[in-house]
């Protein structure tokens, strides 16, 4: 599917976004509002509710309460679900080679048999795994893992992308892979969403910060404002490195 | 035990026509209801992991309960249906083979099911958020979690071939241990342990577990070969 | 279940049908017949000569008495062959079978530890026999079972006027095999036909220590089905083994088998 010729999903309305589990409130109603273009980054304290709200976004997770609605009226699930996809912090692959991860989840969008082949070559070599593409993919290092992850999202050709925590567990080296992916998806146009405890890489990547605590949204802002003039005092002090709780 | 050794290798070395005769149905028996068991049993053993129902945590303990399932009780449960007074009694199954095989599947898909139903479920625990992201449906999800923990399941079916070929109650009673039409390796040990001839008796034991042995065998080498390469 | 039962069992019937050895795969009867006498291996020696004179092949399951007369009833088999002639009477009676005919007979005989604690040797009958280990507590392995063997040894207890029980009576609830097996490694007395002692191998310290006596006779016999109860069943081919076993040759037959120099079984076919 050509995204040109079809509707954007974008953008994506929360509306009083509550969830509950176990008799806990774990996200205040929310009310959000995604653009069709920019990379948005999800900062906070740990516990603040980043991950959940992600999901909720993603459709990993139902809300307790309120709406979640994306544009492009009269898209099916499954075709909202085909235009998304998600980068975890441990990315998980299956056992077979990284070509054949790549071409699974193409597989799993129907995508036939012949186009399959030549997507995932290409997603392998735009994201420099070329030397790697026939080795397992669970043998591969946590970085080269974590490219595998976004060669396999960007060759799904996303609308919009979802990236929790994806550098966390990575050396500088891949963490700089990672970022560079980033510039990739946003300069083809992807919409990114993002959760970082990064200060300096949410400065690198970000045009805007969603900030939350305790599972309350406390404060959305462009990036420089949000760094040099943040509205809230939790804000004020998560920026200059403060415990916040 | 020297001379059952020595009867172990007689026999052996002979290559006696009837012992390879009941060499040859143990393992078509066995082999036979461990595949067919496997076909019904892994898929189910995954739904059951993936899908929440209403009574789903009564089919486990059912499951895992039945893992214990006494081979008589397996064997006179299939003897019911299968003799001429029980439901399947026009297809003249009982004493043949065919009803060794289904009391063997009746005592081993309980252990595949329930033991695959573990690992799936363990596995989709770790694949969840990955393959949902990537929009695969649960339905999608069964064939590509069973092929990710082929390692794990191939130990699950060997310890269902394991139950199959060493149980002797089931097959005793459903198969009635006829010689050259359903006589068995484990039939044949109890027949030849009643006749007294226990150095016979503990030779056929020998070679049944050389046979189990060597099935597990070519199973973990082909296993860790593919593991070394796939991780 | 019934289902996935029916299912494995066609896909299980469609394998073996492929690997089947037997051309002339529905000439066979099943007899229904006791351990004994498959244990004695008189099976093998007979069922070769009948195949040979009538083609048909004769799979033999081999159980308890008890057990024969219930494979029996439910038309598990087409023909049985079998040692207690009270309950053998009263199966044809209940029209199960359609008659009875005697076939041939050996004998019971006492074995026991070969220091014979009881004095079995002295004993001048078989009821004395009983008594004396009754008297002698000396421990008694029985089977239990509801075999031929288990109600003739019933039978002769309560002709001894001795209600067996108490620590040195051992009900085993197996077959004569195992229940020899268990006197040997007790030194226990048990009472065996003596096709199946003849056969036994595991004796240890056991020994012969009583035979002779009328009431020890043990008669087998064959009953073919009822036509009218299991109208399926192989009703010509298990009369035609009955009538060979009830014939000159088949009756020659029997009497030609021996095992360890011995003959084991006595034709007596009317």
């Amino acid at each position: 599917m050509n995204r040109a010729e079809s509707l954007s999903l974008l953008p994506l309305e929360l509306r009083g976004v509550t969830f509950r589990h176990r008799g806990q409130t774990l996200l205040q109603p929310l009310d959000l509002r995604l653009e069709r273009n920019g990379k948005t980054m999800i900062m906070g304290p740990n516990g603040a509710g980043k991950s959940l709200l992600m999901r909720i976004c993603h459709g990993l997770l139902r809300p307790t309460g309120g709406s979640v609605r994306w544009a492009g009226n009269g898209a099916t699930a499954e075709t909202i679900r085909r235009r998304q996809a998600m980068v975890f912090q441990r990315p998980v692959m299956l056992r077979r080679s990284a070509l054949a991860n790549v071409r699974y989840a193409l597989a799993v969008q129907g995508v036939s048999r012949g186009e399959r082949r030549w997507r995932a070559d290409e997603a392998v070599e735009r994201f420099g795994l070329q030397s790697i593409a026939h080795r397992p993919a669970r043998v591969l290092s946590g970085g080269e893992q974590q490219r595998l992850a976004l060669a396999r999202a960007w060759a799904l050709r996303p609308e919009i992308l979802f990236m929790d925590e994806p550098t966390s567990a990575l050396d500088p080296a891949a963490i700089k892979a990672v970022e560079e992916a980033v510039d990739t998806f946003h300069g083809e146009g992807t919409r990114i969403v993002m959760t970082t405890h990064d200060l300096g890489q949410a400065r690198r990547l970000a045009d805007d910060v969603i900030f939350l605590v305790d599972g309350r949204l406390v404060e959305r802002a462009p990036v420089r404002e949000f760094f040099e003039h943040p509205y809230s005092r939790e804000a004020a002090a998560f920026v200059q490195g403060d415990l916040v709780w | 035990m020297d001379n059952a050794f020595q009867a172990a290798f007689q026999l052996i070395v002979a290559m006696d026509p009837v012992l390879i005769g009941i060499v040859t149905l143990s393992l078509q028996v066995s082999l036979t209801a461990v595949a067919i068991a496997s076909v019904i049993a892994l898929p189910l053993g995954a739904a059951i992991a993936l899908w929440q129902f209403p009574g789903r945590g009564l089919v486990v303990v059912v499951l895992n309960a039945l893992m214990g399932l006494p081979p008589v009780v397996a064997g006179l449960m299939v003897y019911l249906m299968l003799s001429r007074a029980g439901p399947l009694g026009q297809f003249g199954l009982l004493f043949t083979p065919t009803a060794m095989v289904i009391a063997q599947i009746v005592l081993i898909l309980p252990i595949v099911a329930a033991l695959s139903r573990q690992v799936i479920e363990e596995l989709w625990g770790e694949y969840r958020e990955q393959l949902q992201s990537l929009g695969v449906s649960r339905l999608r999800a069964i064939p590509t979690l069973l092929w990710d923990a082929r390692f794990s399941l191939i130990t699950v079916v060997l310890a269902g071939f394991g139950r199959a070929s060493a149980e002797v109650g089931a097959v005793l009673i459903v198969g009635g241990n006829i010689s050259g039409v359903t006589r068995v390796m484990t039939t044949a040990i109890a027949l030849e342990t009643s006749k007294g001839n226990l150095p016979l008796a503990l030779g056929l034991g020998i070679i049944l577990l050389l046979l189990v042995a060597s099935v597990n065998a070519v199973a973990y080498i082909i296993g860790e070969a593919a593991k070394r390469r796939l991780g | 279940m019934k289902n996935v039962l029916r299912n494995a069992a066609v896909a299980a019937t469609a394998l073996f049908a492929a690997t089947a050895a037997h051309a002339d795969r529905d000439r066979y009867i099943t007899l229904a017949s006791t351990t004994s006498t498959e244990a004695s291996g008189l099976f093998e020696h007979l069922v070769p000569q009948f195949r040979e004179a009538t083609g048909i092949d004769v799979r033999v399951v081999a159980v308890g008495t008890g057990q024969a007369f219930e494979i029996g009833r439910r038309g598990d088999a087409d023909i049985v062959l079998v040692h207690d002639t009270t309950g053998e009477e009263e199966f044809v009676a209940n029209n199960y079978g359609r008659e009875r005919r005697d076939i041939m007979y050996n004998d019971f005989i006492l074995v026991g530890p070969s220091e014979d604690t009881a004095g079995l040797r002295d004993a001048d009958s078989a009821l004395d026999a009983f008594s004396r280990i009754a008297e002698a507590e000396h421990p008694f392995t029985s089977r239990g079972d509801d075999s031929g063997t288990n109600r003739a040894e019933l039978r002769l207890w309560g002709e001894a006027g001795v209600d067996p029980g108490g620590q040195w009576y051992r009900e085993l609830g197996s077959g004569m095999g195992e229940t020899l097996n268990t006197a040997a490694g007790m030194d226990a007395y048990t009472y065996v036909d003596r096709a199946t002692w003849t056969a036994f191998d595991n004796r240890q310290n056991l020994e012969l220590v009583y035979e002779g006596d009328p009431v020890m006779f043990n008669q087998y016999g064959s009953l073919p089905l009822s036509q009218e109860r299991h109208p399926d069943l192989k009703h010509d081919m298990a009369e035609e083994w009955h009538q060979w076993l009830l014939s000159d040759e088949g009756q020659a037959a029997i009497a030609s088998y021996e095992l360890r120099g011995e003959q084991l079984f006595f034709p007596n076919a009317e």
